[in-house]
């Protein structure tokens, strides 16, 4: 009997899996095959726009995506470095063969893990609680909790052309029965679409005449822990590509052979991960469109090339890819795809990633509606910590909105639902000026620590850097300025305006000209560059962060508005039909979640507070 | 909201017609309960019925009863109205057996509220209604219809959709950075639309003070020495215009005189204790609350006594009204004019009516008025909606000068985000809690 049985090992898998071992959690990862655990059957990138700071935060809370991808990637970058500290973000060029690799090993020494190749085809319910698993072969494996993270493997279909095949990505077996079964247990299933681009082999292109792009020249990691261990010139490059009018043309001459437009697929593809297809279409009037080529790892000569994701036949394709510059002889090593999945509503899911329809169920990752690795490892780590705390008569983890990305991230899930593949971006966090990746650890760690991912001398290692922001602080507070010759020398070769008096250095650091560098001209400030970065934010931006956290302050108040589970909707006169609908499904726990569903609108709201405080007298 | 409402929807005393109004799922029958003529439960929607209101056996009054079923109503409700002729002891006595049956006495704006409950109107058209049961000349009536109509949600969507056009660029700029052929937002466009929006408030809000005067009218004060003819000429102005002579009592305007329409807009006079200086501590009082409502009236009128020359205290009320909007009156009756006064000025007689009209024509050109008088009436008319519309400028004012500053956009962009929201607020698009209650609570009565 195990504790926790988690099926697939994808991201979210891995993350969940790793997550309840490490919190001592009797565990079983059943994958179908052990070669593609933490495969990435798209792109070859971890991080980019908000999905760098999940990475950070997984990291901060005790995953191990972000260490995993610290010691295996080929090129990592600060995306919108010139712009604010909230939007910037890490991403990195995984190694395809090495972050598997890495993550099998990490798995691999779990003391309270065992890994399983099998094919999982039912679920073994009770009285509306999970008691297990049935394997293909109707083998039973029981356990406490179950965490579903079946990826894009549920009735999976390949498209290529007018071709549909049965298939998982890359020829994997896709899981026949198990949506069905669990439409049986009561789910609402939902077909969704995504799509991949060729890979070509990077001898057979001209790099010549493409725009080289660099990783960054200076070290940087998604962990908090380690240091950065690769070498910063050995990174590899990666490529600018652009469409010409002889690839649009051959697009539309042939857009009713593409699967899309033949009418082949039944799923829906996500609005902002469009195929090169849609694109031409729907923007008639751009020349050309951005593409990039990317390596996939160090061990062959495979590459990507991202935004070229199409469903034509493969003839199509070769005339596509020779079509663009570089590209005359390129050899297409595998043709695009676009794959279907089953995914189930994620309104039948709770805040905690607990189904509400099978007590002690789980799921994570694509089966829940998202798309990304990141945004599949954020959900397979905090099913494997509710599952554990579940499991140990704890309360669940519950990020908020204005604490996490991840908190955006579930909360969307659970109360809006999704009709397309979920992605991540930076403007879902409203209260985003608060989640940087520079800050996931002194926003997280304490929640990792408490549930017993984050080691004592992790914590102690917070709790000092904590400490010296402080004293930092104190220190630019607390000093003024000497305005003597030699300083306003220092101000005027500079080129930045001398204060007409001796002010305080936190007060001059707020002006727009001055940075904490060029304060250390005047004071030395013996900290670590991570201590100067949070102080400098947090004094610089202080007025913009005051107001965010007044918005927060509001937001408080509506989440502290309990709505009771047994609340009868049907007894709450005057809501309107459609938000009825909506707020029976849903459930929301506080009145803030509940503005957030789509569908109910501000007086629906307003009758629901005063049948609250008629009811409840809440 | 499940229970039937009723209430007496025309004001109390006015006109010969009162009508009640009952709004729920039980309005029909309810009303057919008491009524004695066709069976209303039975009728077409959207028809009129002739019959009587009875208790028991007795005939109460003669009506005429209007049947409107859900949801093609003001609320969307069932709705009844029950024209009275009766008068007010008939009209009470109808409303009372309707209480006695079923119904409950509707909350103040209880119909509007379910109105935007329902979904039928938004928020300015909500407000909008209050404003067009107060409205007491025909410009404000005709503000209102327009705001019911949604002109003004209209004029603050197209401006909450341009900033949403930024916002969302920004976003894209930050989602995907590394694309180069999606247009960047530089600070430089940034700034342009800063300035647009700056322009739009301000056209909207001073038109919002257009609106304030066209719904609750101008304040006027007269001021002079006692004696020089203030009361008679207040008399002709409110006289001569067939003034609404209402006692606002109960109001803050507790010290109108009386009221006028000039030119189809309101004015409202207000009596000042003579102003002068003294030693007599009472009457120190009453000088100091004039000094107040010349700090708070749209426009001063002083009053000179043309028979006399200046005097020292004539020279200090003319000081100390210098930069307000301000009219001169030198009042002449039958004796010869000895004053010597160089500004502008009308002179007239109060007693003959001699130089009325003119300074009517003068107070309409202060205000601008026939432009006013000729606009579309979009304007923004209560105190919410402008206190929003100010908030929303004053950080645009802030943002004009930080994006001078060397911000990054991002952060920028958040206060753009909090304008956009505050802009919805008045629409109705965002949600802010109390909002409801707030709003509500300034209903009268009936719809």
């Amino acid at each position: 009997m195990y504790d926790v049985i988690v099926v697939g090992g994808g991201h979210a898998g891995c993350e969940a899996a790793h997550a309840a071992s490490q919190l001592k959690m009797k565990t079983l990862l059943i994958t179908a095959n052990i070669k593609n655990i933490a495969d990435m059957p798209c792109n070859p990138s971890i991080g980019g726009s908000a999905k760098g700071i999940v990475v950070r935060e997984i990291d901060a809370l005790g995953g191990i995506m972000g260490k995993i991808a610290d010691m295996t990637h080929l090129q990592i970058k600060m995306l919108n470095a010139k712009k604010g500290p909230a939007v910037r973000s890490l991403r990195a060029q995984a190694d395809k063969k090495q972050y598997p690799q890495k993550m099998l090993e990490a798995l691999q020494s779990q003391k309270y893990l065992e890994i399983k190749e099998a094919m999982v085809e039912n679920l073994i319910v009770e009285d509306n609680k999970i008691k297990g698993v049935l394997l293909e072969d109707n083998e039973p494996i029981a356990a406490k909790a179950v965490i579903l993270t079946t990826g894009t493997y549920l009735k999976a279909q390949i498209l290529v052309g007018d071709s549909k095949t049965p298939s998982g990505p890359h020829g994997e077996k896709e899981s026949k029965n198990l949506s069905d079964n669990l439409r049986k247990l009561g789910f609402e299933i939902q077909r969704l679409k995504t799509g991949t681009p060729p890979r070509i082999a990077k001898n057979s292109v001209d790099l010549q005449v493409l725009q080289e792009e660099k990783g960054d020249q200076e070290y940087l990691t998604f962990s908090f822990d380690n240091p950065a261990s690769y070498d910063i010139a050995k990174q590899e490059s990666c490529y600018l590509v652009y469409t010409n009018e002889k690839t649009h043309q051959i697009i539309k001459e042939n857009l009713s052979k593409s699967s899309m437009y033949g009418g082949y697929v039944e799923g829906v593809g996500p609005r902002y991960c469009p195929s090169i297809e849609d694109k031409i279409v729907r923007f008639q009037d751009k020349e050309r469109h951005q593409l990039f080529f990317e390596p996939e790892t160090k061990e062959n000569d495979e590459w990507y090339l991202q935004g070229f994701s199409t469903s034509m036949p493969v003839d199509i394709q070769e005339k596509m890819v020779h079509s663009l510059k570089g590209f005359e002889h390129a050899q297409i090593n595998k043709y695009a795809y676009a794959i279907e999945y089953d995914a189930i509503n994620p309104l039948q899911l709770k805040a905690s990633l607990e189904t509400k329809v099978i007590e002690n169920l789980f799921t994570a990752g694509q089966i829940n509606g998202t798309s990304g690795y990141e945004e599949a490892a954020a959900q397979g780590l905090i099913a494997g910590i509710n599952a554990a705390l579940k499991l140990q008569n704890k309360e669940p983890l519950i990020l908020k909105r204005n604490e996490a990305y991840i908190g955006v991230l579930i909360d969307d899930l659970v109360t809006k639902g999704t009709k397309e593949p979920y992605r991540l971006l930076t403007s879902r966090a409203e209260y985003r000026l608060l989640l940087r990746g520079d800050n996931a650890d002194l926003r997280l760690r304490d929640y990792g620590y408490q549930v017993g991912l984050i080691s004592k001398k992790q914590y102690q290692n917070l709790q000092t850097k904590k400490t010296n922001i402080q004293k930092l602080i104190d220190i630019l507070e607390t000093t003024n300025l000497k305005l003597n010759e030699a300083n306003k020398q220092i101000f005027m070769a500079s080129n930045i305006e001398v204060p007409a008096s001796s002010l305080k250095f936190s007060n001059l650091l707020k002006r727009p000209a001055i940075t904490l560098k060029f304060l250390e001209n005047f004071v030395d400030l013996d900290f670590s560059e991570e201590v100067k970065e949070q102080v400098e934010i947090a004094i610089k931006y202080e007025g913009y962060i005051k107001k965010m956290e007044k918005e927060v302050e509001k937001l408080i108040n509506l989440e502290s508005k309990q709505i009771p589970s047994d609340i009868d909707y049907d007894k709450v006169g005057n809501i309107a039909t459609e938000a009825r609908e909506k707020l029976k499904k849903v459930m929301p726990t506080t009145i803030a979640q509940a503005t957030r569903i789509s569908g109910v609108n501000p007086a629906d709201i307003a009758v629901l507070t005063v049948y609250l405080k008629k009811e409840y007298g809440k | 909201m499940n229970d039937t409402i009723c209430a007496i929807s025309t004001a109390l005393g006015v006109g010969a017609i009162s009508i009640i109004r009952l709004s729920g799922k039980e309005a029909i029958s309810i009303a057919n309960k008491l009524f004695s003529g066709k069976d209303l439960t039975k009728v077409a929607t959207h028809t009129i019925h002739y019959g009587f209101i009875c208790d028991k056996e007795e005939q109460i009054d003669e009506v005429l009863v209007s049947v409107m079923r859900a949801p093609k109503t003001y609320t969307k409700e069932d709705i009844v109205e029950i024209n009275c002729h009766g008068g007010i002891s008939s009209t009470n006595k109808v409303l009372e057996l309707l209480l006695l049956n079923g119904c409950r006495l509707a909350e103040a704006g209880e119909f509007t509220k379910r109105a935007f409950l329902n979904g039928r109107i938004d928020l300015v058209q909500a407000e909008a209604v209050s404003d067009l049961i107060s409205a007491s000349t025909d410009a404000s009536r005709k503000l209102s219809l327009n705001q019911v109509k949604g002109s003004l949600s209209t004029i603050i969507n197209i401006l909450r959709n341009n900033i949403l056009d930024v916002l969302a660029n920004i976003e894209v700029n930050i989602d995907y950075p590394e694309y180069e052929d999606i247009e960047e937002i530089t600070i430089e466009m940034l700034k342009d639309k800063i300035t647009y929006i700056n322009e739009e408030l301000t056209k909207i809000l001073a038109s919002a003070h257009d609106g304030k005067i066209i719904k609750e009218g101008i304040n006027v004060a007269l001021i002079g020495r006692p004696n020089v003819g203030k009361s008679s000429l207040l008399n002709k102005l409110i006289e001569e215009n067939k003034a609404i002579v209402t006692n606002i009592a109960g109001t803050t305007r507790d010290i109108v005189e009386g009221s006028a329409l000039i030119n189809g807009i309101k004015f409202n006079f207000i009596d000042t204790a003579g102003i002068r200086n003294t030693a007599d501590e009472v009457e120190k009082l009453g000088v100091e609350k004039s000094r107040q409502i010349i700090q708070n009236v749209d426009l001063i009128i002083c009053v000179l006594n043309g028979e006399e020359k200046l005097t020292a205290e004539d020279e200090e009320i003319l000081k100390f009204t210098d930069n307000k909007k301000r009219l001169i009156f030198i009042n002449k009756n039958d004796k010869t004019l000895k004053i010597d006064f160089e500004k502008p000025a009308v002179y007239g007689n109060t007693k003959t009516m001699e130089g009325i009209k003119e300074l009517k024509k003068q107070m309409i050109k202060e205000f601008n008025l026939s432009h006013i008088a000729t606009q579309d009436f979009t304007y923004v008319s209560n105190a919410r909606q402008i206190a929003l519309l100010k908030q929303a400028q004053i950080i645009i004012h802030d943002l004009q000068k930080e994006v001078s500053n060397n911000i990054p956009i991002d952060m920028l962009e958040i206060d753009l985000k909090k304008v956009f929201d505050l802009l919805g607020q008045i629409t109705g698009e965002t949600y802010e809690d109390e909002l409801l209650d707030k709003l509500f609570k300034n209903f009268c009565l009936g719809k």
